[in-house]
């Protein structure tokens, strides 16, 4: 977050940049959803996309009506007050401390909300009943993202105490990845989870997804700063190079794992990367950037690997790829956060351990909040309507079942109901040919 | 001889595959199919346009057996097919004149043996 002086009116190259760093974050979401489909099976693919497709719509409302006043009215510690509800005096004057106007820090924000309570799907996939989750994502969007986005970035105490975060190290990255944690132990495994090989239907959607994500990953971490200065170029070029560190040790670990060199596995790295950057972007040299990328693969990789062979069907690996890779990243600003490239605060490298200590205390406190939230949100929805359906609905998959529709329908065998048709159930079994 | 022919659904495919494995009969074809029969059809909508599809999807497993084993075989099948519901499928048994192995052009019902080692070579 740029601190800057007293003269704040609008600034149009800022402006410009923020507008299209929206859109490229926006475009995430959509990114995801092809990432997460092509990982499932291919009856859940539209509905594990749809999951992400409804966030977008779920989050932009929860966020106008309650999230951004929440998340960014005031600087109390705990929680934003109630002056931004529905907009209300977010406008075309700059925003507090940014070049840029109120609506358009409102609407970056926004498809940050999305993307993240985006991200929590990866937990349920192929098993969460649609209506009960559009519920739960409405409410965490607001009880749990809105407030870690208050702590870290709205001025609440995380921030107070010092924690250096970038772009959504602790309400993105942490927040997301142990939510999901919560999530998949509350709903539990898939009726098949560690009895059958349940694969990705198709790693071309899981490549391209993580091709697209990385892209708009430059307009997330790019935009971040808010401006078009130092810490936004900083990060936009860390951006590059982190997941480019990470892909290389990847492959290396599935090499030596493994022998061979996985397609899934470099989409994945290339998350873990971009997620590591996310925090530390405009805070680290990016040589430090390089090492971080480096480094991030090392623990992400090994926790997707213990994690399958759990009884844990977080069906995505969204801790892996987010909760620890974003715990990485946030670790990783304590020790080599540098004054000379960030102009802000130096890291335990440079002289500064206090640095150190703030990093640490958001590397426990959004993890405990974000598992501990969801958690009880999700008990207390299951106890209200059913989180999961029938064993045979998910033997025929989530798209027939909650959608009416699958992904790669021949239409072979199907007939158009119109006005004068009669429903062959009217028939005599006997009679029929 | 004997060829056993199943229809069923796809969630019983694994747990009957795993188990004649187990039970010594490797040997088999699978294909997806799809088949209409008393089970309801699914209703989709795409785009406004409304249809009902009876053409189901279904595991086909084929089997060819020796005659002292049908029993075993279709035993197998049906314990795990059946949940009780319309569309569990069905179970053919159809004669087989004559069987020969490609590899050494041995014939008769000793190439249908079973394999009682199979599963601890998976």
């Amino acid at each position: 977050m740029t601190i800057l002086g007293a003269a704040n009116a609008v600034d149009t190259g800022d402006t410009a940049w923020m507008l299209v760093a929206t859109a490229m974050v926006l475009l995430m979401t959509p990114a995801l959803g092809l990432f997460y489909a092509g990982l499932v099976r291919s009856k859940n693919t539209l509905n594990t996309f749809m999951m992400c497709i409804a966030a977008i719509s779920v989050a932009v409302v929860t966020w106008a009506v309650v999230g951004y006043s929440l998340a960014f009215d005031g600087t109390a510690k705990i929680i934003g007050g109630l002056d931004h509800v529905l907009l209300n005096g977010v406008g075309f004057e700059p925003r507090d401390g940014t070049t840029i106007p109120h609506l358009v820090f409102f609407a970056f924000q926004a498809t940050f909300c999305i993307i993240t309570t985006a991200l929590v799907s990866g937990a349920v996939v192929e098993r969460m009943r649609f209506g009960p989750f559009l519920v739960f994502s409405a409410l965490w969007s607001v009880l749990v993202y809105a407030v870690l986005a208050h702590w870290a970035f709205g001025g609440g105490w995380l921030a107070a105490q010092g924690t250096l975060d970038f772009a959504g190290g602790v309400p993105v990255e942490m927040g997301s990845g142990f939510s999901a944690l919560a999530a998949a132990l509350v709903v539990g495994a898939r009726k098949d989870y560690g009895r059958q090989a349940l694969l990705p239907h198709n790693a071309m959607f899981v490549l391209l997804g993580a091709g697209l994500l990385w892209f708009g990953w430059f307009g997330f971490n790019g935009g971040s700063g808010f401006n078009t200065g130092n810490n936004s170029v900083l990060a936009f070029t860390n951006t590059l190079l982190t997941p480019s560190c990470t892909l290389a040790v990847w492959a290396i670990l599935d090499a030596i794992r493994g022998r061979q060199v996985t397609a899934v596995g470099a989409a994945t790295a290339i998350i873990v990367g971009c997620v590591a950057i996310t925090p530390a972007g405009g805070f680290i040299s990016p040589a430090w950037a390089m090492v971080l990328g480096a480094l991030a693969a090392v623990p992400s990789y090994g926790v997707l690997v213990w994690r399958t062979r759990t009884r844990i069907d977080e069906t995505l690996d969204v801790l892996a790829a987010h909760g620890i890779a974003g715990f990485t990243g946030i670790v990783f600003i304590g020790f080599f956060a540098e004054m000379q490239w960030n102009g802000i605060a130096d890291g335990l490298f440079y002289g500064d351990a206090g640095q150190l200590g703030s990093q640490l205390v958001a590397g426990v406190a959004a993890p405990v909040y974000a598992f501990a939230v969801t958690y009880g949100l999700l008990r207390l929805i299951g106890a209200v309507m059913p989180l999961r359906g029938p064993d045979d609905h998910e033997a025929v998959g989530m798209d027939i079942i909650h959608h009416g529709e699958e992904a790669y329908a021949t239409g072979e065998g199907a007939l158009l109901i119109g006005a004068d048709y009669t429903p062959p159930e009217k028939v005599a079994v006997g009679d029929r040919t | 001889m004997k060829m056993v022919i199943a229809y069923i659904r796809h969630e019983a495919f694994e747990p009957i595959r795993a188990e004649l494995l187990v039970l010594g009969f490797p040997s088999m074809s699978v294909s997806e199919v799809k088949g209409s029969g008393r089970q309801k059809g699914i209703t989709e909508r795409y785009r406004g346009a409304q249809l009902t599809n009876y053409l189901r999807p279904k595991v086909k497993i084929e089997c060819a057996i020796a005659g002292r084993d049908v029993r075993t075989v279709v035993d197998t099948i049906l314990k795990h097919a059946r949940t009780g519901g319309v569309g569990d499928g069905k179970v053919f048994v159809l004669p087989v004149e004559e069987a020969y192995r490609v590899r050494t052009g041995e014939s008769g019902e000793e190439i249908l043996q079973l394999h009682s080692e199979a599963a601890k070579e998976v």
